[in-house]
Protein backbone atom coordinates (compact mmCIF):
# COMPACT_ATOMS: atom_id res chain seq x y z
CA UNK A 1 0.00 0.00 0.00
CA UNK A 2 1.57 4.04 -0.80
CA UNK A 3 0.98 6.49 1.69
CA UNK A 4 -1.51 9.21 0.54
CA UNK A 5 -0.35 11.29 3.90
CA UNK A 6 3.31 11.45 4.44
CA UNK A 7 4.17 13.96 7.57
CA UNK A 8 7.66 14.80 8.15
CA UNK A 9 8.32 16.68 11.54
CA UNK A 10 5.61 18.67 11.13
CA UNK A 11 5.88 21.28 13.96
CA UNK A 12 3.91 24.95 14.92
CA UNK A 13 4.99 27.27 17.32
CA UNK A 14 2.95 30.42 18.46
CA UNK A 15 4.37 33.01 19.94
CA UNK A 16 2.89 33.87 23.15
CA UNK A 17 3.36 36.94 25.88
CA UNK A 18 3.06 40.66 25.61
CA UNK A 19 6.19 40.69 23.60
CA UNK A 20 5.81 37.66 21.50
CA UNK A 21 8.92 36.73 22.24
CA UNK A 22 7.97 33.46 24.10
CA UNK A 23 7.40 30.27 21.86
CA UNK A 24 4.59 27.85 23.00
CA UNK A 25 4.76 24.74 20.60
CA UNK A 26 1.12 23.37 19.61
CA UNK A 27 2.44 20.97 17.43
CA UNK A 28 5.88 19.28 18.29
CA UNK A 29 7.49 17.37 15.24
CA UNK A 30 5.32 15.09 13.98
CA UNK A 31 6.04 11.94 12.30
CA UNK A 32 3.31 10.22 10.61
CA UNK A 33 2.38 8.36 7.71
CA UNK A 34 -1.30 7.70 6.34
CA UNK A 35 -1.66 4.94 3.61
CA UNK A 36 -3.82 4.76 0.80
CA UNK A 37 -7.33 3.75 1.24
CA UNK A 38 -6.86 3.57 4.93
CA UNK A 39 -9.45 5.10 7.53
CA UNK A 40 -6.85 6.91 10.30
CA UNK A 41 -8.01 8.17 13.60
CA UNK A 42 -6.47 10.84 14.98
CA UNK A 43 -7.17 11.05 18.65
CA UNK A 44 -6.47 13.31 21.62
CA UNK A 45 -8.26 15.47 24.46
CA UNK A 46 -9.10 18.81 23.36
CA UNK A 47 -6.56 20.88 22.61
CA UNK A 48 -4.15 18.51 22.28
CA UNK A 49 -3.03 19.67 18.46
CA UNK A 50 -5.64 17.23 16.33
CA UNK A 51 -7.24 20.81 14.78
CA UNK A 52 -3.79 22.61 14.72
CA UNK A 53 -2.48 19.33 12.58
CA UNK A 54 -5.61 19.25 9.94
CA UNK A 55 -4.74 23.44 9.60
CA UNK A 56 -1.21 22.59 8.83
CA UNK A 57 -2.14 20.32 5.84
CA UNK A 58 -4.52 22.07 4.88
CA UNK A 59 -2.38 25.50 4.07
CA UNK A 60 -4.72 27.64 6.40
CA UNK A 61 -1.57 27.97 8.82
CA UNK A 62 2.31 27.40 8.13
CA UNK A 63 4.63 25.64 10.28
CA UNK A 64 7.40 26.42 12.17
CA UNK A 65 9.48 23.54 10.99
CA UNK A 66 9.03 20.05 8.94
CA UNK A 67 7.16 19.05 5.69
CA UNK A 68 4.80 16.61 4.37
CA UNK A 69 3.07 15.45 0.90
CA UNK A 70 -0.30 14.25 0.19
CA UNK A 71 -0.81 11.73 -2.56
CA UNK A 72 3.20 12.17 -3.09
CA UNK A 73 2.94 16.35 -3.90
CA UNK A 74 3.86 19.09 -1.38
CA UNK A 75 1.14 19.17 0.83
CA UNK A 76 1.02 23.51 0.05
CA UNK A 77 0.51 22.76 -3.59
CA UNK A 78 -2.80 24.18 -4.82
CA UNK A 79 -2.96 21.74 -7.08
CA UNK A 80 -3.29 18.53 -4.88
CA UNK A 81 -6.43 20.05 -3.30
CA UNK A 82 -8.48 19.28 -6.53
CA UNK A 83 -7.52 15.39 -4.83
CA UNK A 84 -8.81 16.71 -1.10
CA UNK A 85 -11.31 17.24 0.97
CA UNK A 86 -11.78 19.05 3.79
CA UNK A 87 -14.65 19.25 6.91
CA UNK A 88 -13.30 21.61 9.58
CA UNK A 89 -14.79 21.47 13.15
CA UNK A 90 -17.85 23.07 13.87
CA UNK A 91 -18.52 24.01 10.45
CA UNK A 92 -19.44 27.60 9.27
CA UNK A 93 -20.89 27.90 5.99
CA UNK A 94 -22.23 31.32 3.99
CA UNK A 95 -25.62 31.23 5.54
CA UNK A 96 -27.39 33.49 2.43
CA UNK A 97 -27.01 30.48 0.21
CA UNK A 98 -28.91 27.40 -0.43
CA UNK A 99 -27.52 24.29 -0.11
CA UNK A 100 -27.36 23.74 -3.72
CA UNK A 101 -25.63 27.03 -4.44
CA UNK A 102 -23.03 25.87 -1.89
CA UNK A 103 -22.45 22.95 -3.16
CA UNK A 104 -21.80 24.73 -6.82
CA UNK A 105 -19.79 27.65 -5.59
CA UNK A 106 -17.67 24.75 -3.53
CA UNK A 107 -17.73 22.58 -6.53
CA UNK A 108 -16.69 25.51 -8.91
CA UNK A 109 -13.41 26.53 -6.55
CA UNK A 110 -12.49 22.80 -7.03
CA UNK A 111 -12.75 22.93 -10.71
CA UNK A 112 -15.86 21.03 -12.08
CA UNK A 113 -17.09 22.15 -15.19
CA UNK A 114 -21.34 23.62 -14.88
CA UNK A 115 -22.40 20.76 -16.34
CA UNK A 116 -20.39 18.42 -13.66
CA UNK A 117 -21.58 20.68 -11.11
CA UNK A 118 -25.15 19.77 -11.93
CA UNK A 119 -24.83 16.58 -12.74
CA UNK A 120 -23.64 15.88 -9.34
CA UNK A 121 -25.45 18.50 -6.80
CA UNK A 122 -28.97 16.53 -6.93
CA UNK A 123 -27.04 13.18 -5.99
CA UNK A 124 -25.13 14.53 -3.04
CA UNK A 125 -27.74 16.30 -1.24
CA UNK A 126 -29.60 12.54 -1.43
CA UNK A 127 -26.39 10.95 -0.15
CA UNK A 128 -26.15 13.21 2.92
CA UNK A 129 -29.74 12.87 3.52
CA UNK A 130 -30.73 16.37 2.50
CA UNK A 131 -32.90 15.96 -1.03
CA UNK A 132 -35.80 17.58 0.32
CA UNK A 133 -34.58 20.94 1.53
CA UNK A 134 -34.88 22.53 -1.71
CA UNK A 135 -33.40 26.33 -1.73
CA UNK A 136 -33.80 26.52 1.74
CA UNK A 137 -30.96 29.10 3.19
CA UNK A 138 -28.55 27.75 5.53
CA UNK A 139 -29.07 30.21 8.13
CA UNK A 140 -32.55 28.31 8.57
CA UNK A 141 -30.64 24.75 8.86
CA UNK A 142 -30.01 22.97 12.29
CA UNK A 143 -26.93 21.87 12.98
CA UNK A 144 -27.02 18.12 11.91
CA UNK A 145 -27.99 19.21 8.75
CA UNK A 146 -25.14 21.72 8.51
CA UNK A 147 -22.50 18.78 9.23
CA UNK A 148 -24.00 16.84 6.33
CA UNK A 149 -23.96 19.80 4.20
CA UNK A 150 -20.23 19.91 5.47
CA UNK A 151 -19.80 16.54 4.43
CA UNK A 152 -21.32 16.87 1.58
CA UNK A 153 -18.73 20.10 0.13
CA UNK A 154 -15.97 18.14 1.18
CA UNK A 155 -16.76 15.26 -1.50
CA UNK A 156 -18.82 16.80 -4.01
CA UNK A 157 -15.71 16.94 -6.03
CA UNK A 158 -14.84 13.30 -5.28
CA UNK A 159 -11.45 13.51 -3.42
CA UNK A 160 -9.30 10.57 -3.13
CA UNK A 161 -8.20 11.62 0.49
CA UNK A 162 -10.72 13.68 2.98
CA UNK A 163 -10.23 15.26 6.25
CA UNK A 164 -12.02 14.98 8.51
CA UNK A 165 -11.96 17.38 11.84
CA UNK A 166 -14.74 16.48 14.74
CA UNK A 167 -16.93 15.05 12.21
CA UNK A 168 -19.24 13.90 15.10
CA UNK A 169 -18.64 16.80 17.19
CA UNK A 170 -21.67 18.18 18.90
CA UNK A 171 -24.49 16.14 17.17
CA UNK A 172 -27.29 13.91 18.88
CA UNK A 173 -27.00 9.81 18.84
CA UNK A 174 -29.37 9.62 15.24
CA UNK A 175 -27.25 12.62 13.56
CA UNK A 176 -23.79 10.58 15.10
CA UNK A 177 -25.09 7.63 13.50
CA UNK A 178 -25.71 9.46 10.30
CA UNK A 179 -22.64 11.02 10.22
CA UNK A 180 -20.98 7.42 10.97
CA UNK A 181 -22.79 5.95 7.89
CA UNK A 182 -21.71 8.43 5.55
CA UNK A 183 -17.82 7.77 6.75
CA UNK A 184 -18.14 4.11 6.49
CA UNK A 185 -19.41 4.59 2.83
CA UNK A 186 -16.50 6.68 1.86
CA UNK A 187 -14.27 4.12 3.32
CA UNK A 188 -16.19 1.31 1.13
CA UNK A 189 -15.76 3.47 -2.11
CA UNK A 190 -12.29 3.28 -1.13
CA UNK A 191 -11.04 6.34 -0.25
CA UNK A 192 -8.23 7.61 2.24
CA UNK A 193 -9.90 9.13 5.47
CA UNK A 194 -8.00 11.01 8.10
CA UNK A 195 -10.19 12.20 10.96
CA UNK A 196 -9.24 13.75 13.87
CA UNK A 197 -12.15 13.01 17.21
CA UNK A 198 -11.93 12.86 20.65
CA UNK A 199 -15.09 10.56 20.59
CA UNK A 200 -13.48 6.98 20.83
CA UNK A 201 -16.27 4.63 19.58
CA UNK A 202 -16.17 6.76 16.44
CA UNK A 203 -12.75 5.91 16.08
CA UNK A 204 -12.76 2.00 17.05
CA UNK A 205 -16.11 1.77 14.67
CA UNK A 206 -14.18 3.25 11.88
CA UNK A 207 -10.93 3.40 12.04
CA UNK A 208 -7.87 0.75 10.43
CA UNK A 209 -5.39 2.28 12.67
CA UNK A 210 -5.23 5.27 14.99
CA UNK A 211 -2.58 7.50 16.38
CA UNK A 212 -2.64 9.47 20.26
CA UNK A 213 -2.02 12.95 20.27
CA UNK A 214 -1.60 14.58 23.10
CA UNK A 215 -0.19 18.08 24.41
CA UNK A 216 1.34 18.09 20.88
CA UNK A 217 2.88 15.17 21.06
CA UNK A 218 2.29 11.78 19.72
CA UNK A 219 1.95 9.42 22.17
CA UNK A 220 1.16 6.45 20.18
CA UNK A 221 0.50 4.83 16.75
CA UNK A 222 -1.35 1.65 15.53
CA UNK A 223 -3.84 -0.67 14.51
CA UNK A 224 -6.66 -0.62 16.71
CA UNK A 225 -6.65 -4.41 17.60
CA UNK A 226 -3.05 -4.20 18.68
CA UNK A 227 -3.27 -0.75 20.60
CA UNK A 228 -6.55 -3.04 22.59
CA UNK A 229 -4.78 -6.07 22.96
CA UNK A 230 -1.17 -3.80 24.83
CA UNK A 231 -3.48 -3.03 27.44
CA UNK A 232 -5.66 -5.98 28.21
CA UNK A 233 -3.94 -8.41 30.77
CA UNK A 234 -3.58 -5.41 33.26
CA UNK A 235 -5.49 -4.06 36.41
CA UNK A 236 -5.77 -0.73 37.20
CA UNK A 237 -5.61 0.11 40.68
CA UNK A 238 -6.61 3.12 42.59
CA UNK A 239 -6.05 3.96 45.97
CA UNK A 240 -5.25 7.15 48.33
CA UNK A 241 -1.88 7.70 49.76
CA UNK A 242 1.12 8.95 47.82
CA UNK A 243 3.61 8.32 49.83
CA UNK A 244 3.17 4.51 48.96
CA UNK A 245 4.26 4.85 45.27
CA UNK A 246 7.80 4.75 45.85
CA UNK A 247 7.79 1.14 47.75
CA UNK A 248 5.22 -0.11 44.81
CA UNK A 249 6.92 1.78 41.59
CA UNK A 250 8.33 -1.04 40.12
CA UNK A 251 5.30 -3.59 40.01
CA UNK A 252 3.54 -0.43 38.19
CA UNK A 253 3.49 -0.36 34.32
CA UNK A 254 2.55 3.20 34.89
CA UNK A 255 0.68 5.64 37.27
CA UNK A 256 -0.77 9.14 37.41
CA UNK A 257 -0.85 11.07 41.04
CA UNK A 258 -3.80 13.51 41.46
CA UNK A 259 -3.11 14.96 44.94
CA UNK A 260 -3.01 12.49 47.40
CA UNK A 261 -4.66 9.90 44.99
CA UNK A 262 -3.17 7.70 42.84
CA UNK A 263 -4.14 5.63 40.11
CA UNK A 264 -1.57 2.78 38.71
CA UNK A 265 -1.76 0.65 36.15
CA UNK A 266 -0.34 -3.18 36.77
CA UNK A 267 0.51 -6.19 34.92
CA UNK A 268 -2.60 -9.58 36.86
CA UNK A 269 0.54 -11.43 37.72
CA UNK A 270 1.51 -8.57 39.74
CA UNK A 271 -1.32 -7.71 41.48
CA UNK A 272 -1.30 -9.67 44.53
CA UNK A 273 2.06 -8.23 45.65
CA UNK A 274 0.85 -4.71 44.79
CA UNK A 275 -1.81 -4.98 47.42
CA UNK A 276 0.10 -6.56 49.81
CA UNK A 277 2.73 -3.69 49.64
CA UNK A 278 0.02 -1.37 49.76
CA UNK A 279 -1.86 -2.80 52.50
CA UNK A 280 2.13 -2.41 54.19
CA UNK A 281 2.31 1.00 53.33
CA UNK A 282 -1.25 1.84 55.22
CA UNK A 283 -2.12 3.10 51.81
CA UNK A 284 -6.09 3.15 51.56
CA UNK A 285 -7.68 1.19 48.87
CA UNK A 286 -10.73 2.56 46.39
CA UNK A 287 -10.92 -0.02 44.05
CA UNK A 288 -8.99 -2.91 41.65
CA UNK A 289 -10.55 -3.10 37.93
CA UNK A 290 -9.22 -5.32 35.42
CA UNK A 291 -8.70 -3.67 32.13
CA UNK A 292 -10.42 -4.88 29.37
CA UNK A 293 -8.57 -3.71 26.54
CA UNK A 294 -10.29 -0.57 24.91
CA UNK A 295 -9.09 1.92 22.77
CA UNK A 296 -10.04 4.02 25.83
CA UNK A 297 -7.44 2.36 28.35
CA UNK A 298 -5.20 3.04 25.74
CA UNK A 299 -5.95 6.63 24.92
CA UNK A 300 -6.02 7.31 29.09
CA UNK A 301 -2.92 5.45 29.03
CA UNK A 302 -1.24 7.57 26.30
CA UNK A 303 -2.80 10.65 27.41
CA UNK A 304 -2.59 10.97 31.46
CA UNK A 305 0.48 12.53 32.20
CA UNK A 306 2.95 10.45 34.72
CA UNK A 307 4.01 12.09 37.40
CA UNK A 308 6.51 10.43 39.93
CA UNK A 309 6.62 11.31 43.41
CA UNK A 310 10.20 11.44 44.94
CA UNK A 311 10.88 9.34 47.65
CA UNK B 1 -8.06 30.56 -12.23
CA UNK B 2 -10.56 32.23 -14.24
CA UNK B 3 -13.67 30.07 -13.08
CA UNK B 4 -12.30 30.28 -9.37
CA UNK B 5 -11.99 34.18 -9.83
CA UNK B 6 -15.00 34.57 -11.01
CA UNK B 7 -16.69 32.39 -8.40
CA UNK B 8 -15.66 33.91 -5.57
CA UNK B 9 -16.17 37.31 -7.12
CA UNK B 10 -19.81 36.50 -7.81
CA UNK B 11 -20.35 34.97 -4.44
CA UNK B 12 -19.11 38.48 -3.02
CA UNK B 13 -21.44 40.01 -5.17
CA UNK B 14 -24.55 37.79 -4.33
CA UNK B 15 -23.49 38.04 -0.63
CA UNK B 16 -23.89 41.49 -0.48
CA UNK B 17 -27.18 41.71 -2.17
CA UNK B 18 -28.64 39.15 -0.02
CA UNK B 19 -27.23 41.00 2.96
CA UNK B 20 -29.37 43.86 1.99
CA UNK B 21 -26.58 46.12 0.77
CA UNK B 22 -28.44 47.22 -2.42
CA UNK B 23 -31.39 48.38 -0.29
CA UNK B 24 -29.42 52.16 0.42
CA UNK B 25 -30.95 52.32 -3.24
CA UNK B 26 -34.38 53.14 -1.46
CA UNK B 27 -33.01 55.56 0.40
CA UNK B 28 -31.07 57.07 -2.52
CA UNK B 29 -34.40 57.63 -4.08
CA UNK B 30 -36.45 58.45 -1.23
CA UNK B 31 -33.40 61.90 -0.84
CA UNK B 32 -33.89 62.79 -4.49
CA UNK B 33 -37.66 62.74 -4.09
CA UNK B 34 -37.81 64.54 -1.09
CA UNK B 35 -35.35 67.31 -1.96
CA UNK B 36 -37.48 67.96 -5.61
CA UNK B 37 -39.92 69.98 -3.91
CA UNK B 38 -36.89 71.94 -2.63
CA UNK B 39 -35.58 72.37 -6.08
CA UNK B 40 -39.02 73.25 -6.60
CA UNK B 41 -38.67 76.62 -4.70
CA UNK B 42 -35.27 77.88 -6.34
CA UNK B 43 -34.99 79.61 -9.26
CA UNK B 44 -34.80 77.43 -12.78
CA UNK B 45 -31.01 77.42 -13.03
CA UNK B 46 -30.43 76.53 -9.82
CA UNK B 47 -32.32 73.22 -9.49
CA UNK B 48 -30.41 71.98 -12.10
CA UNK B 49 -27.03 72.94 -10.23
CA UNK B 50 -28.81 71.72 -6.48
CA UNK B 51 -29.90 68.18 -7.80
CA UNK B 52 -26.60 67.13 -10.12
CA UNK B 53 -24.64 68.40 -6.69
CA UNK B 54 -26.92 66.33 -3.96
CA UNK B 55 -27.11 63.37 -6.81
CA UNK B 56 -23.56 63.08 -7.60
CA UNK B 57 -22.42 63.63 -3.98
CA UNK B 58 -25.33 61.09 -3.08
CA UNK B 59 -24.04 58.45 -5.35
CA UNK B 60 -20.37 58.67 -4.46
CA UNK B 61 -21.26 58.98 -0.15
CA UNK B 62 -23.57 55.87 -0.78
CA UNK B 63 -20.72 53.90 -2.57
CA UNK B 64 -17.96 54.90 -0.43
CA UNK B 65 -20.01 54.15 2.80
CA UNK B 66 -20.38 50.63 1.22
CA UNK B 67 -16.87 50.22 0.13
CA UNK B 68 -15.83 50.71 3.56
CA UNK B 69 -18.53 48.76 5.91
CA UNK B 70 -18.86 45.80 3.00
CA UNK B 71 -14.72 46.15 2.66
CA UNK B 72 -13.74 45.49 6.41
CA UNK B 73 -15.31 42.65 6.96
CA UNK B 74 -14.43 40.62 3.38
CA UNK B 75 -11.21 39.08 4.41
CA UNK B 76 -11.88 39.53 8.79
CA UNK B 77 -15.32 38.18 8.81
CA UNK B 78 -13.80 35.18 6.28
CA UNK B 79 -11.72 34.41 9.06
CA UNK B 80 -13.46 34.72 11.98
CA UNK B 81 -16.30 32.99 10.99
CA UNK B 82 -14.31 30.35 9.32
CA UNK B 83 -15.47 30.09 6.47
CA UNK B 84 -11.93 30.49 4.64
CA UNK B 85 -11.06 26.97 6.11
CA UNK B 86 -13.03 25.30 3.47
CA UNK B 87 -11.85 28.12 0.64
CA UNK B 88 -8.43 27.58 1.26
CA UNK B 89 -9.12 23.69 1.16
CA UNK B 90 -9.88 23.79 -2.33
CA UNK B 91 -7.01 24.29 -5.02
CA UNK B 92 -7.81 28.52 -4.05
CA UNK B 93 -4.54 30.36 -4.01
CA UNK B 94 -4.71 32.99 -1.91
CA UNK B 95 -3.91 35.91 -4.11
CA UNK B 96 -6.90 34.42 -5.87
CA UNK B 97 -9.11 35.07 -2.82
CA UNK B 98 -8.12 38.53 -2.34
CA UNK B 99 -8.47 39.52 -5.84
CA UNK B 100 -12.25 37.40 -5.88
CA UNK B 101 -13.15 39.61 -3.47
CA UNK B 102 -11.86 42.64 -4.42
CA UNK B 103 -14.08 42.36 -7.99
CA UNK B 104 -17.06 41.09 -6.07
CA UNK B 105 -16.89 44.82 -4.14
CA UNK B 106 -16.45 46.27 -7.16
CA UNK B 107 -19.18 44.94 -9.02
CA UNK B 108 -21.72 45.67 -6.15
CA UNK B 109 -20.30 49.42 -6.27
CA UNK B 110 -20.54 49.60 -10.19
CA UNK B 111 -24.05 48.03 -9.70
CA UNK B 112 -25.50 50.05 -7.17
CA UNK B 113 -23.56 53.43 -9.52
CA UNK B 114 -24.96 51.78 -12.08
CA UNK B 115 -29.11 51.61 -10.86
CA UNK B 116 -28.19 55.36 -9.02
CA UNK B 117 -27.50 56.84 -12.19
CA UNK B 118 -30.46 56.21 -13.77
CA UNK B 119 -32.55 56.89 -10.93
CA UNK B 120 -30.33 60.41 -10.73
CA UNK B 121 -30.93 60.92 -14.65
CA UNK B 122 -34.93 59.84 -14.12
CA UNK B 123 -34.90 63.32 -11.89
CA UNK B 124 -32.81 65.25 -13.83
CA UNK B 125 -35.11 64.27 -16.81
CA UNK B 126 -37.92 65.35 -15.06
CA UNK B 127 -36.51 68.65 -12.70
CA UNK B 128 -34.72 70.32 -16.01
CA UNK B 129 -37.47 68.68 -18.14
CA UNK B 130 -35.50 67.43 -20.87
CA UNK B 131 -31.55 66.58 -20.98
CA UNK B 132 -29.06 68.49 -22.99
CA UNK B 133 -25.64 67.65 -24.22
CA UNK B 134 -24.00 68.75 -21.65
CA UNK B 135 -25.63 66.03 -19.14
CA UNK B 136 -23.34 63.80 -20.61
CA UNK B 137 -20.09 65.70 -18.91
CA UNK B 138 -22.10 63.78 -15.66
CA UNK B 139 -21.20 60.40 -16.85
CA UNK B 140 -17.43 61.47 -16.49
CA UNK B 141 -18.17 62.84 -13.19
CA UNK B 142 -19.66 59.55 -12.12
CA UNK B 143 -16.57 57.40 -14.00
CA UNK B 144 -14.08 59.01 -11.78
CA UNK B 145 -16.70 58.16 -9.15
CA UNK B 146 -16.58 54.75 -10.11
CA UNK B 147 -12.62 54.93 -10.24
CA UNK B 148 -12.73 56.23 -6.72
CA UNK B 149 -14.50 53.02 -5.69
CA UNK B 150 -11.72 51.15 -7.11
CA UNK B 151 -9.37 53.01 -4.23
CA UNK B 152 -11.91 52.53 -1.25
CA UNK B 153 -12.20 48.87 -1.72
CA UNK B 154 -8.41 48.52 -2.30
CA UNK B 155 -7.94 50.04 0.60
CA UNK B 156 -10.24 48.70 2.92
CA UNK B 157 -9.18 45.26 1.42
CA UNK B 158 -5.79 46.07 2.66
CA UNK B 159 -6.99 46.97 6.36
CA UNK B 160 -9.36 43.94 6.25
CA UNK B 161 -6.59 41.44 5.46
CA UNK B 162 -4.67 42.44 8.60
CA UNK B 163 -6.90 44.40 10.99
CA UNK B 164 -10.05 44.15 13.10
CA UNK B 165 -12.95 45.35 11.01
CA UNK B 166 -13.46 48.65 13.98
CA UNK B 167 -9.62 49.52 13.30
CA UNK B 168 -10.21 48.95 9.45
CA UNK B 169 -13.29 51.16 9.72
CA UNK B 170 -11.12 54.23 10.87
CA UNK B 171 -7.93 53.56 8.64
CA UNK B 172 -10.38 53.47 5.17
CA UNK B 173 -12.24 56.68 7.11
CA UNK B 174 -9.49 58.55 7.94
CA UNK B 175 -7.92 57.70 4.07
CA UNK B 176 -10.91 59.33 3.03
CA UNK B 177 -10.90 62.09 4.74
CA UNK B 178 -7.56 62.62 4.29
CA UNK B 179 -7.73 61.89 0.35
CA UNK B 180 -10.57 64.49 -0.38
CA UNK B 181 -8.17 67.33 0.75
CA UNK B 182 -5.26 65.70 -1.04
CA UNK B 183 -4.49 68.38 -3.12
CA UNK B 184 -4.76 71.40 -0.11
CA UNK B 185 -2.00 68.60 1.72
CA UNK B 186 -0.23 69.29 -1.37
CA UNK B 187 -0.38 73.17 -1.11
CA UNK B 188 0.65 72.98 2.17
CA UNK B 189 3.61 70.75 1.48
CA UNK B 190 4.30 73.94 -0.81
CA UNK B 191 4.20 76.24 1.93
CA UNK B 192 6.52 74.28 3.87
CA UNK B 193 10.03 73.94 4.95
CA UNK B 194 12.67 71.12 5.96
CA UNK B 195 11.50 67.84 8.15
CA UNK B 196 7.70 69.21 8.06
CA UNK B 197 8.03 69.89 4.19
CA UNK B 198 9.07 66.74 3.34
CA UNK B 199 7.00 64.50 5.94
CA UNK B 200 3.88 66.06 4.55
CA UNK B 201 4.96 65.93 0.29
CA UNK B 202 5.26 62.16 0.86
CA UNK B 203 1.99 61.74 2.73
CA UNK B 204 0.46 63.69 0.22
CA UNK B 205 1.69 61.61 -2.21
CA UNK B 206 1.13 58.05 -0.31
CA UNK B 207 -2.70 58.57 0.70
CA UNK B 208 -5.02 58.64 -2.22
CA UNK B 209 -6.10 61.46 -4.21
CA UNK B 210 -9.44 61.95 -4.24
CA UNK B 211 -9.74 65.65 -4.87
CA UNK B 212 -8.56 65.34 -8.46
CA UNK B 213 -11.26 62.36 -9.13
CA UNK B 214 -13.94 65.30 -8.09
CA UNK B 215 -15.45 67.31 -11.16
CA UNK B 216 -19.11 67.10 -9.53
CA UNK B 217 -19.03 70.96 -9.30
CA UNK B 218 -17.25 71.37 -12.86
CA UNK B 219 -19.81 69.39 -14.78
CA UNK B 220 -22.43 70.45 -12.35
CA UNK B 221 -21.50 74.44 -14.26
CA UNK B 222 -21.24 72.46 -17.57
CA UNK B 223 -17.83 72.98 -17.87
CA UNK B 224 -16.07 69.62 -19.92
CA UNK B 225 -13.56 67.76 -18.68
CA UNK B 226 -10.84 67.09 -20.81
CA UNK B 227 -9.23 64.22 -22.07
CA UNK B 228 -5.92 64.43 -20.27
CA UNK B 229 -7.53 64.01 -17.03
CA UNK B 230 -9.37 61.22 -17.80
CA UNK B 231 -6.52 59.39 -18.84
CA UNK B 232 -4.60 60.75 -15.70
CA UNK B 233 -7.03 59.67 -13.20
CA UNK B 234 -8.00 56.23 -15.03
CA UNK B 235 -4.08 55.33 -14.87
CA UNK B 236 -3.98 56.77 -11.45
CA UNK B 237 -6.66 54.60 -10.10
CA UNK B 238 -5.57 51.38 -11.89
CA UNK B 239 -2.04 51.66 -10.72
CA UNK B 240 -2.99 53.13 -7.05
CA UNK B 241 -5.33 50.12 -6.94
CA UNK B 242 -3.14 47.48 -8.08
CA UNK B 243 -0.31 48.49 -5.97
CA UNK B 244 -2.68 48.39 -2.59
CA UNK B 245 -4.52 45.54 -3.67
CA UNK B 246 -1.01 43.75 -4.09
CA UNK B 247 0.36 44.71 -0.62
CA UNK B 248 -3.52 43.21 0.72
CA UNK B 249 -2.37 40.00 -1.06
CA UNK B 250 1.63 39.83 0.58
CA UNK B 251 0.05 40.65 3.81
CA UNK B 252 -2.45 37.43 3.40
CA UNK B 253 -0.06 35.61 1.51
CA UNK B 254 1.91 35.04 5.09
CA UNK B 255 -0.93 35.29 7.25
CA UNK B 256 -1.03 32.37 9.74
CA UNK B 257 -5.85 31.95 10.09
CA UNK B 258 -5.73 30.83 13.79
Amino acid sequence: MTAAIEIRGLAKDYPVGFWKKALRPALKPLDLTVKTGEAFGFLGPNGAGKTTTLKLLMGIIFPTAGSATILGSHFLDPEVRKKTGFLPEQPYFYDYLSAPELLDYYAALSGLPRAERARRIGPMLERVGLGDVGNKQLRKFSKGMLQRVGIAQAIIHDPEVVFLDEPMSGLDPLGRHEVRELIQGLKDEGKTIFFSTHILSDAEALCDRVAVIHKGELRGIGVVNDLRSSVAGKSEVIWEGAGALPAVHSLLTESHVTGESVRGIAQSGDLDRLLEKLRQQRARLISVTPLQGTLEDYFLAKTTDQETVQS
Amino acid sequence: MTSRLSAITLNTFREAVRDRVLYNLIVFVLLLVASAPLFGQISIGLERLILVNVGLSSISLFGVIIAILVGIGLVSKEIEKKTLYTILSRPVRRWEFIVGKYFGLLLTLVVNAALMTVGFYIALLVTARGLHKTDTYLLIAIYFIVLQFMMMVALTLLFSSFSTPIFSAIFAFALFAIGTFAEDLKNFAALSHGAIKWLTTAVAYIVPNFASLNVIAQTAHDQPVSGGLILFNTLYALLYSAAVTAGAVLIFERRNLK
